[in-house]
């Protein structure tokens, strides 16, 4: 293991979120911190309480998640992207490091800038709405799983792109829209049938429902089923960058 | 001398079907500067590729100091350093930064006392803190030399290191690499420029058409194919090479004002003397003569079109 061309690339792609801090980090917290001003301490007041819950505080878990989701995606997406535009990926290719190694430095990066970003939205949030958090370990702990496996998502989603539209579609096309349908703003067993059941086929119900239990102990579906989802997702992910490394897919010709 | 790299009965046929090398064989020997000299799309930059992981053979076997490129990636890689053709860089990174960066991405542990020592041998250091994007084309080219050496490499990969860079710096570069030669590294360059393998290097290979047609020793190279000719100044012009001299190879030039002999380096007796005596016989006088050496140039040329 070439432990320090991990490093490398680790310090490498932290060093370019420090770099891009507008944009990498006071945007997403701004963005996010909007809704909790907008539907937390403006309008939250005249909504009904959810399963007993606020429904300032209530939207946050989703909200975390959604920002994670997108955040995640993008940062792993375009630090792989970047070096094949530039062409500067003949470095990592011609180094003594496996591409297993590539993939933690990159996806290690992006998870912990997202992992950071999720706690200063917390943290913001809880100055507007009231925020009760159940069970820490288990926030974290989804917290991690969903940053890590979004950013091996992000990673895949990177080396497929042949372009920097397609870098966007993926948040922005599919994550955004089933989020905000996967039950951020509502409790899906609001919907009447059948979309209750047509929701329930969109993944993100699952990771929204697992992480809200960590805060307020209310769920949409099964705590089990959430985390057995959140982790298939991520041997699929495994699955993927093996298959891509193995091939040579779009890096080796 | 030992073989640093051994290339054995290496192919690769990219996916579009496109056969950019056909089956080559190649030992580098180690300490030396070898020139793959050859045209555009010849397959030089596919066999550097393949030697330092970026594209996989098709078929074939490369061992470098003994170990296989794919099984003994690790160690392999370590040792050689790629300088590519295209200027790729991270544009917005400092000097520093970027070749630093290097270092630990081939697992060397942090050494600024030698990452200085590159820099300052390149004349970068007065620029470490400049953003590579607001270097000029051949300081960003001397970017890329700096991180190639970042990690000590005992083996230097240069694609193309002086194309589109002025007189000036070309002159730099052959300082430089004639300096990395002479404390123990392995260079191995790839060029289109003549002069520049002329120069440089100790061994050219011709490749064209991804196949290697010639390799040997430049200086050998140039005396086994390299024709010599004497150009001589008639006295007064001539309308037609006289009988008496039909056996030479001779070449009367436009005009009838100068006569041109080829000749064989190589052979015992180079048939000058003959000719001059018969010139003078015939009464041809001559005012002034010189000599000129076919340069590597001429026999590329005669090289590729023969292959063709």
């Amino acid at each position: 293991m070439n432990l320090t061309a991990v490093r490398a690339i680790y310090a490498f792609e932290m060093h370019r979120w420090g770099r891009t801090l507008l944009q990498s980090i006071v945007s997403p917290v701004l963005s996010t911190s909007l809704y909790f001003i907008v539907f937390g301490a403006a309008i939250g007041s005249r909504i009904s309480q959810i399963d007993g819950v606020p429904y300032g505080a209530f939207i946050v878990p989703g909200l975390v998640m959604l920002m994670l989701l997108t955040e995640s995606t993008s940062n792993a997406a375009f630090g792989i992207y970047f070096p094949r535009f530039t062409g500067t990926i003949y470095e990592l290719l011609s180094a003594p490091i496996s591409p297993f190694e590539i993939a933690l430095g990159y996806v290690g990066a992006a998870a912990t800038k997202s992992v950071i970003l999720g706690l200063i939205i917390l943290a913001t949030a809880s100055l507007f709405v009231p925020l009760r958090i159940a069970h820490p370990v288990w926030m974290i702990a989804f917290l991690l799983l969903t940053a890590v496996t979004f950013s091996l998502f992000g990673f895949i989603i990177g080396i497929w792109a042949d372009g920097f539209e397609k870098l966007q579609v993926v948040p922005m096309l599919i994550l955004t829209p089933l989020t905000f349908l996967g039950g951020t703003f509502y409790s899906i067993n609001m919907l009447p049938e059948p979309w209750h059941t047509v929701t329930l086929f969109n993944p993100i119900v699952y990771l929204i429902s697992g992480f809200r239990w960590s805060f307020y102990e209310i769920s949409d579906v099964n705590v089990g089923i959430s985390l057995a989802m959140t982790l298939s997702f991520l041997t699929l992910c495994l699955v993927v960058i093996w298959w891509i490394f193995r091939t040579g897919y779009r890096i080796k010709a | 001398m030992n073989a640093i790299i051994s290339i054995k009965d290496v192919s690769k046929t990219y996916a579009s079907g496109h056969v950019a090398l056909k089956t080559v064989n190649l030992d580098i020997e180690e300490r030396e500067i070898f020139a793959l000299l050859g045209p555009n799309g010849a397959g030089k930059t596919t066999l550097i590729s393949i030697i330092c992981g970026i594209v996989n053979p098709t078929s074939g076997n490369i061992t470098v100091d003994g170990r296989d490129i794919a099984r003994d990636y690790r160690t392999v890689r370590a040792m050689i350093g790629l300088v590519p053709q295209e200027l790729s860089t991270d544009m917005f990174e400092t000097v520093w930064a970027t070749v630093s960066f290097s270092r630990g991405l081939f697992g060397k542990p942090s050494n600024p006392a030698y990452v200085e020592k590159v820099l300052r041998d390149l004349s970068l250091w007065d620029k470490r803190d400049s953003r590579i994007m607001t270097l000029s084309g051949g300081m960003k080219r001397r970017v890329l030399i700096a991180k190639a050496l970042a990690h000590e490499p005992r083996i230097l990969f240069l694609d193309e290191p002086t194309a589109g860079v002025d007189v000036e710096l070309r002159k730099d570069m052959w300082e430089i690499v004639r300096g990395l030669r002479n404390s123990g590294v392995t260079v191995i360059l790839t060029t289109h420029y003549i002069e520049e393998a002329e120069e440089m290097a100790d061994r050219v290979g011709v490749i064209t058409n991804g196949e290697l047609i010639l390799v040997q020793d430049k200086v050998e190279l140039m005396r086994k194919l390299g024709k010599k000719q004497l150009v001589l100044d008639l006295q007064k012009p001539i309308s037609a090479i006289p009988a008496a001299l039909a056996s030479y190879a001779l070449e009367l030039a436009p005009g009838g004002g100068a006569l041109t002999f080829t000749y064989d380096t190589q052979a015992d007796r180079t048939g000058i003397t003959a000719l001059l005596n018969d010139m003078r016989e015939a009464g041809i006088g001559f005012k002034d003569l010189a000599t000129h050496q076919s340069s590597l140039e001429d026999i590329f040329v005669d090289l590729v079109r023969q292959s063709q």
